[in-house]
């Protein structure tokens, strides 16, 4: 019979050599199966004189262990490398593309509305609204703008057909009906803002027959010039985002102001770019007044009692300058290479606390 | 408006310099347009003298001349037939661009003889259209001297834009006034004194209009012995540095008149008027003329023309007519200065179509006292120029009554607009611009607007003068007071609608468009629309005549036209405003998507995967959601409107109320709009979705049930024209109330289903209510839904 010693250094070379685990758990049958080697000697214990019986089963037990350990140990190993293999061999090409951005887009001039309205929060004012198509009474006549006013012309206006009462509706050509119509349904005191669409029969290439514009009102029994001029140039500082900038009025005319602004900001041209800040150039960007007292009365309301001022401002021009976005009939084309790059991502919303500077 | 630098001095005595006059003008509202230095334009053009003229000699019509510069003599052919020795004229040297030809001078040769630069014409210099031949400089011009001050025509050109309401700065004079109030000159007195005639005009008027109010003064004057020779160079010069022709004496005086003092003057050839009466009345209908452009007008009725024997010959403020005007052989003229109603003009002029620098000066207003006041300011000039004798003047009307004081308390200027102007101040600037002040009574003034301006019609307006005047630059800057620290919002519930609803399709990867609220009538058709009523009356083009009835046409034309350009696989979106009719309640904003191919980016993972109505479907869903509607409780049919696939789109109903449709665009939408490949949409009416009433941010308590819920998975048979929607409701009724969540994950019609069958495979969720579920009851609880399938789809459990 072979010494237990010699019996553990097979088993254990073989253990070694193993390679699979397959060839392993054979291993660990012929060892310590039922009918293993090592079984096989534990069985002859019987067998034995007690004394003999006694150090020898030591020595197999001792011998059990250290194979059961070796056997454990390389099990171990053999499943690491099965892994490891397995692993292997689910390897993918990982410079395979994937959608990398949002594709969603918001539109330039729903950004802007956006900012607008936040900056206009925060003095106070709320959102209001009218309706596209207006009565030329709304859009004209209780703006001070009766039908003989030289101003109509200037309006280039959109006529629908005649009603049966020879009324004809215009699309409006300002957001200022929208003063008449928030003042006939409030009292005082009135902040609002009403940003939307504008229609003037005007197709080159720089007018397009479609376009937006916000009209700002605020009435109040001591609303003065200084707080449209205040209000103003806050809103211009906020929404470019440029704390020095120049911001100047000049005297100008609309009807349904009096006294008339025309707010122009400080600008520099370099190179065929324009930069918004201090420079040597004016860019005019809004107009603005005090509500005249004619169309207070419109309204319904006293002018001897009650003032405030009103504005207005293309907001395509205000992304425009903002965003420097060169062209205006682009706005209206949805060439989404053209949204790609001026649109906005869907995370990016403006509000004063994240920043409303682009 | 336009004049000259040298025009605005003979009416202000100014030490200022013309930078600090083009600085002030924008801050007290007369916006400069323009400012054109010819003198530097043309500062490479000189004067030189040709010292002799020779024909070609291989040329008839050229001549090679010697030329003075004033430095040397050079070499230059020539094809003017007035270049000649002795002529001193312009001088283009080589590498001088010539603006009227848009080229620069190269030393060359012409048909064998070097010429060395180039002399020139007054087109050549881009400074009138004459380009008879070379300029004729006068005698003692100095060779070698610019051109432009030899040729009288370096004087500056200033254009200022004037807002309709300034009438009065429509002539060189109202412009200055407004400078010397601002303090920067006085303004020059002008001899506006009356001029006695020397005999009797044997014209006459007589006011014959309607309304009285139409024509409320005119007056005239017969001018006899003219000489109509062209006007003296000053005048010519003037006139032609604003862009005005320079015609004849008589037609140069009325608009040089028309520009110095704003007061357009009509002249008649007094030989060519028949009768000895001139009569402003309304026209009758059927009455035309022919004016002075050549064109004939018809007139009507409303219209007030005046009219000699023979009918109309002239168009009340608007132009006179080519019949009685002057020309070049008169000799005699009867001179016309009247007020018309500014609006009768307007309106006239609007309905004729008919612009004239006349109409724009009537109608804006014009110095009510100018038939009278002016009279002999300009019966002086027409003497002087023309050597004519002067008649008595001639008057109809009794003019137009001076306005009444306006009460106006100085301290309104302070609480309008925040400033403290001086009193004295305010009275000066007043008084400048030709108010009458009375200060008697401290507290209310008692303000009179002079005669030229007609809109000043309260105290606001002048309020306005003062502060325009005094200059913006002192208004103060002040916060608007706020009520509260923290701002309220500024949007409503319903308008945070469109933020959300916006933000909801971005994240799906939608692409926000903004259209045009009008498109095409026939493509408005296809889309319910085309109501005459939203007509456009007077459309930019054909292709924009009608208001669009929804936004998906703009959408699908947005895709077809980025298709053509080389992109694929697009999703667009648009909120905005859609029209069923004229009244404010049939305008509502709706929400639009359009999807192409797969409608996002492709993807290797999932090639070929296109959107179908089911994208359309989960859009809307997913947009009613982000506005809070609760999308289990509404109804599904399959009733979308004929522009979408009749058989693949439904609408989406709360109650009876249509809240949105979706689908696959019908295929012949889509190809009249040229769009390949799949193409969904859906429309979204989400101003029909009622205001939730506002319960406050809590949310309810959550309750979980802490009992494990379990998943039960079913397939049944059903016949394909049982809908998801009445199987999962038939699941949903049968497993009552422990059914708490029913989802479809297969459905299979393949060739393995019988006819007309197909097999759905659902994942049931049982949530036990107040005890675990033993087996038994949860076999019951299946055997019932099997069994409510059965009953209501007429399903049966696949085998």
């Amino acid at each position: 019979m072979q010494s237990l010693d010699a019996l553990q250094s097979e088993l254990l070379a073989k253990i070694a050599a193993a390679d699979t685990e397959a060839a392993l758990d054979a291993i660990r049958i012929d060892a310590l199966g039922k009918k293993g080697v090592i079984s096989e000697q534990l069985k002859s214990l019987g067998a034995m004189p007690a004394e003999e019986r006694k150090s020898f089963g030591a020595q197999v037990n001792a011998v059990k262990q250290q194979v059961s350990d070796a056997l454990s140990e390389k099990a171990t190993i053999l499943a690491r490398a099965a892994l490891d293999a397995k692993l292997a061999s689910e390897a993918v090409d990982v410079t395979l593309p994937v959608p990398s951005a949002s594709q969603g887009r918001f539109h330039p001039l729903s950004r802007t509305i956006e900012e607008i309205t936040a900056i206009f929060a925060d003095m106070g004012f709320s959102v209001a609204e009218g309706p596209d198509v207006e009565s030329d009474y709304y859009n004209f006549t209780a703006l001070n703008i009766p039908p003989e006013h030289p101003a109509r012309q200037e309006h280039d206006t959109f006529y629908l057909k005649a009603d049966e009462t020879g009324a004809r509706p215009v699309l409006r050509t300002q957001t200022s009906p929208v003063q008449i119509r928030t003042m006939e349904a409030n009292e005082p005191p009135i902040r609002i803002i009403a940003p939307g669409r504008t229609y003037r029969s005007d197709h080159d290439a720089t007018h397009s027959p479609m376009f937006h514009q916000c009209e700002g009102l605020v009435i109040g029994t001591d609303i003065h010039m200084g707080h449209l001029k205040g209000c103003l140039i806050e809103f211009c500082k906020a929404f470019f985002g440029v704390d020095e900038l120049p911001v100047r009025f000049r005297p100008s005319f609309f009807p349904f102001t009096e006294p008339s602004a025309e707010v122009d900001i400080g600008c520099s041209r370099k190179d065929g770019g324009l930069k918004i800040g201090a420079g040597d150039d004016w860019l005019e960007i809004l107009g603005s007044g005090m509500v005249h007292p004619t169309v207070l009365a419109n309204c319904g309301y006293d002018p001897e009692k009650v003032q405030g001022f009103a504005f207005g401002m293309g907001i395509e021009r205000l992304a425009m300058l903002k965003y420097g976005i060169p062209d205006l009939r682009t706005f209206y084309e949805t060439d989404l290479r053209w949204m790609r790059h001026y649109g906005f991502m869907g995370h990016d919303v403006p509000a004063l606390h994240t920043g409303i500077v682009g | 408006m336009k004049f000259t630098w040298n025009w605005l001095q003979d009416h202000l005595e100014t030490s200022h310099s013309l930078d600090e006059i083009l600085e002030i003008l924008p801050m007290i509202g007369l916006e400069v347009e323009e400012v054109d230095n010819p003198a530097m334009r043309l500062a490479a053009f000189t004067v030189a003298e040709i010292t002799s003229a020779e024909r070609h000699p291989n040329a008839d019509k050229l001549q090679v001349c010697q030329v003075n510069t004033g430095t040397e003599t050079i070499q230059i052919v020539c094809g003017a037939p007035n270049a000649r020795q002795g002529l001193k004229t312009v001088l283009a040297v080589p590498g001088t661009h010539i603006p009227g030809l848009d080229i620069t001078i190269k030393e060359g040769e012409i048909r064998g003889e070097t010429s060395c630069g180039m002399l020139c014409s007054a087109s050549e210099l881009g400074i009138s259209e004459d380009h008879d031949g070379i300029m004729e400089l006068p005698a003692d011009a100095v060779v070698g001297t610019a051109a432009a001050q030899a040729a009288g025509i370096d004087d500056i050109m200033i254009e200022i834009a004037i807002t309709p309401n300034r009438g009065d700065c429509l002539g060189v004079r109202g412009v200055a006034r407004d400078l010397a109030a601002a303090g920067y000159g006085t303004l020059k007195p002008l001899d506006f004194s009356d001029e006695e005639g020397s005999f009797e005009s044997t014209i006459s008027w007589a006011v014959e209009t309607d309304d009285a109010a139409a024509c409320p003064i005119v007056t005239g004057r017969m001018f006899r012995g003219i000489e109509n020779k062209p006007s003296p160079a000053w005048m010519q010069q003037r006139l032609t540095a604003i862009g005005q022709r320079p015609i004849d004496v008589l037609v140069d005086i009325t608009n040089y008149v028309m520009f110095d003092i704003g007061r357009p003057l009509h002249a008649y050839d007094a030989d060519k008027i028949a009768g000895d009466r001139l009569v402003i009345r309304n026209a009758k209908d059927g009455e035309s003329l022919t004016a002075l452009n050549e064109k004939t007008y018809d007139l009507d009725n409303e219209m007030i023309v005046i009219c000699d024997e023979n009918g109309p010959d002239d168009i009340a403020g608007v132009m006179g007519g080519d019949r009685t005007g002057v020309s070049e052989s008169t000799t005699n003229m009867f001179l016309e200065i009247a007020i018309f109603d500014p609006i009768a003009v307007a309106l006239t002029g609007r309905k004729l179509n008919l612009n004239s620098d006349a109409r724009y000066r009537f109608e804006r207003g014009l110095d009510t006292d100018g038939p009278t006041a002016f009279s002999g300011y300009i019966a002086r000039m027409v003497k002087q120029l023309t050597g004519a004798e002067a008649s008595h003047i001639v008057t109809a009307g009794a003019g137009v009554p001076t306005q009444d004081p306006i009460a106006f308390a100085p301290s309104g200027v302070k609480s309008l607009t925040g400033v403290d102007v001086p009193e004295a101040r305010m009275k000066e600037i007043l008084e400048i611009l030709g108010f009458g002040v009375d200060t008697t009574d401290a507290a209310s003034w008692q303000v009179t607007p002079p005669s030229w301006r007609p809109d000043i019609h309260g105290k606001a307006d002048i309020i306005e003068e003062i502060i325009r005047i005094h200059g913006y630059e002192h208004l103060p800057m002040l916060s608007l007071p706020r009520d509260e620290m923290i701002a309220k919002p500024s949007v409503s519930k319903l308008q945070r609608r469109t933020n959300y609803l916006r933000r909801a399709l971005v994240a799906r990867d939608y692409v926000e468009a903004v259209t045009f609220s009008f498109m095409k009538d026939e493509d408005a058709v296809l889309f319910g629309g085309g109501d005459e009523a939203l007509r456009l009356a007077n459309p930019i083009s054909a292709d924009l005549n009608m208001m669009r009835p929804t936004i998906l046409p703009n959408l699908l034309q947005a895709t077809g036209r980025n298709l053509r350009r080389g992109s694929t696989d697009l999703s667009f979106f648009e909120i905005g405003p859609v029209f069923h009719g004229v009244p404010a309640d049939q305008q509502f904003h709706i929400c639009c998507g359009v999807r192409q191919g797969r409608g996002r980016v492709a993807d290797w993972r999932h090639s070929n995967e296109m959107v179908s109505v089911y994208d359309a479907k989960a859009d809307l869903l997913n947009a009613l959601s982000a506005i809070g509607v609760s999308v289990d409780n509404l109804q599904i049919t399959n009733e979308a409107p004929d522009y979408y696939h009749p058989g693949r789109s439904g609408a989406l109903m709360q109650g009876r109320t249509i809240l949105g449709y979706f689908g696959e665009i019908h295929p012949s939408i889509a190809k009249h709009f040229d769009v390949k490949g799949a193409c969904v949409g859906f429309e979204l009416f989400f101003q029909r979705v009622p205001t939730p009433k506002d319960k406050g941010p809590a949310k309810p308590l959550l309750a979980l049930n802490a009992l494990q819920a379990l998943s039960r998975d079913f397939a049944f048979v059903v016949d394909k024209t049982v809908t998801a929607d009445a199987l999962m409701r038939a699941v949903k009724a049968g497993g009552k109330p422990f059914v708490s969540s029913v989802n479809i994950f297969d459905v299979y019609e393949g060739d393995k289903m019988e006819d007309g069958k197909k097999s759905v495979a659902i994942t049931v969720t049982i949530q036990p209510q107040k005890a675990t579920l033993v087996d038994a009851e949860i076999v019951q609880i299946s055997d019932k839904i099997i069994a409510s399938v059965a009953k209501n789809c007429g399903g049966v459990i696949r085998g």
